[in-house]
């Protein structure tokens, strides 16, 4: 007991702050691009749209490592692309919050986007035929009917990709490294304090992700429909 | 002036060929499901693209391949009833209309028109299926539409509603006074509401005239089949006044020329009659290994006119006949004006 109570005296909270952040960021971000994309892929013909799935659904299928180690190809202030962000914007990735942000968003990006044409698919196609005979524009038939039809799978959607952008580990560590106080987020902090084995930390860390998680969940779910209990 | 339609579209090895005109009445497309009459309209609207030809509304060209000209069914201006209404489950009868017409509101007058003031708060959920066409009805023309396009309105109803809803839509459109295509495959229906109707059948619509022409003098043996005639055969001419049908293995004697040297040959289940009259020419056949089939108001019996030959069906009210087990004749009489004669 009194060893926890000294634990949380000397406890910094900044993993908690920098995951929530990067979370949040990430989902923002996520949420629209995966809705845009989404939309995009279910007008396609069934070739492009196989194609495009499947490049969009890639991040969920291979290692977040290797996710990872891509995205610092990509990043590193010695390519072009790091070098053209450095030079021009002042922005860099590599060992940056920016770059918690865009491993978290690569990383749960197919979960939205997935869940995302998933609903839009399901939507009545006759729907959206009537609101065009209706001279009603494209924008507002996206906004005002097709998302709001698809509002149950799109909230799942974003709940899932918040939970796993709060969780990356491997691609972050990778791209952002664990600079406390910077990128340090709470599962990288797990990681560490296990090597350490500080089992008191990791458990602490643990069980506050896991509150996260639940607290959001169940919160989501209750703004949601009112749905009828089923079986 | 009005609606004209010439256009293909090739779908698979489905070929859609219509060619129709519509002017300010109830034009009627009578075919059974998956003949194309929905694709037709469809077209019509801008939901789906021809391969080529050409539509017209009211002067403006919505479409026209050789030109290059495919207008977005934003700018149509067309009334397109679906047939479960398509209205948007997240709003209300009132929202569902506003949205029609840019977002202003709606007055009460309007709702009251259409006989949905008290429910303009709800959920089209909660709404009973006669509700729904009603709102779907004032959704469309809140748009203010230059032509109607009604997809088998009525046939997610319950027979009793449908009677009803059925004089309801006829008695708007009719005061609307606009261009209204209406697809339907069921020809009682189509009798009732239209003005000029054709049939359609495996994709090709042709001959689109007067309702009551279609059924009375159909054009082909095809139209005779959709319009309800259900005995149709082949024939062969015999002599100038005389076929022969060799399915039901009986010569028949016309009224008129027959006009081809094979066609066909069609006598509809009610024009059998129990007794013969001098003053017309009848022919008589035989009716042989009768089958009786009860309906509510009248009996549908199914017999040979000749031995091992096909089924000839004859429909006949039970006021006339009261109980054909006892009393069914051995032979009918066909008036030689009733027979139609197909060239195709």
């Amino acid at each position: 007991m009194e060893a926890f109570l000294f634990f949380i005296k000397g406890l910094d909270l900044s993993p908690l702050i920098i995951s929530l952040k990067t979370g949040i960021v990430a989902t923002i971000i996520c949420f629209f691009l995966g809705l845009y994309l989404a939309a995009k892929v279910v007008k396609k013909d069934s070739g492009m749209r196989a194609f495009l799935d499947g490049l969009l659904t890639l991040p969920m299928v291979i290692p977040p490592t290797a996710v990872g180690f891509f995205l610092l190809l990509i990043f590193s202030r010695r390519r072009p692309v790091g070098k053209l962000l450095f030079n021009v914007f002042d922005i860099s990735v590599v060992q940056t919050w920016a770059g918690c942000v865009i491993a978290a968003m690569i990383i749960a990006f197919p979960l939205m986007y997935r869940n995302a044409r998933a609903a839009f698919e399901q939507v009545d196609s006759e729907l959206i035929y009537a609101a065009r005979t209706l001279g009603i524009s494209e924008k507002k038939i996206f906004w005002k009917i097709i998302v709001p039809n698809a509002a149950p799978g799109i909230r799942s959607g974003t709940i899932l990709t918040f939970a796993r952008a709060i969780g990356e580990y491997g691609a972050t560590s990778m791209l952002a490294g664990n600079i406390a106080g910077k990128t340090g987020t709470i599962s990288q902090k797990i990681a560490m304090v296990i090597q350490d084995g500080d089992y008191m930390a990791a458990g602490f860390w643990s069980i506050v992700v896991l509150l996260i998680a639940f607290v959001i969940i169940v919160g989501v779910n209750m703004t949601g429909t009112k749905a009828k209990r089923k079986w | 002036m009005g609606l004209e339609v010439d256009i293909k579209k090739k779908i698979g090895s489905f070929e859609l060929s219509v060619s129709f005109t519509c002017d300010n009445v109830v034009t009627a497309i009578l075919g059974e499901s998956g003949c194309g009459k929905s694709m037709t309209l469809k077209c019509i609207a801008g939901i789906e693209t021809p391969d080529e030809g050409k539509i017209v509304l009211n002067g403006r060209v919505l479409y026209d391949s050789s030109k290059k000209i495919n207008l977005s069914p934003q700018k149509r201006n067309i009334g397109y009833m679906f047939q479960d209404y398509a209205l948007f489950p997240n709003m209300t009868v009132k929202e569902n209309i506003e949205i029609a017409q840019d977002g202003r509101p709606i007055d009460i007058d309007y709702l009251e028109k259409f006989n949905i003031a008290e429910i303009s708060n709800l959920y089209p959920s909660q709404l009973s299926g006669g509700q729904k066409q009603r709102t779907a009805m004032a959704r469309m023309l809140a748009a203010n539409p230059e032509v109607i396009l009604l997809d088998e309105p009525f046939a997610a109803l319950d027979s009793h509603m449908r009677w009803k809803l059925e004089q309801e839509v006829k008695r708007i459109i009719e005061k609307e006074k606009k261009p209204t295509v209406f697809v339907s495959h069921n020809r009682d229906e189509v009798y009732r509401i239209s003005e000029y109707a054709g049939v359609m059948s495996a994709g090709i619509l042709k001959n689109v005239m007067r309702t009551k022409q279609l059924f009375d003098n159909p054009p082909t043996a095809e139209a005779a089949i959709i319009s309800g005639c259900k005995n149709v055969a082949r024939a062969v001419k015999t002599d100038e006044y005389k076929v022969n049908v060799a399915d039901w293995g009986i010569e028949l004697d016309t009224l008129v020329p027959v006009p081809f040297d094979e066609g066909y040959i069609g006598v509809r289940a009610h024009s059998f009659s129990l007794t013969d009259s001098e003053s017309v020419k009848n022919n008589s056949i035989y009716v042989l290994n009768p089958e009786i089939v009860e309906e509510p108001f009248e009996w549908t019996i199914s017999f040979q006119a000749s031995d091992g030959y096909e089924r000839l069906q004859w429909k006949v009210s039970k006021e006339v006949l009261r109980n054909p087990q006892e009393e069914i004749p051995g032979i009918l009489y066909i008036n030689a004006e009733k027979l139609m004669l197909f060239n195709e």
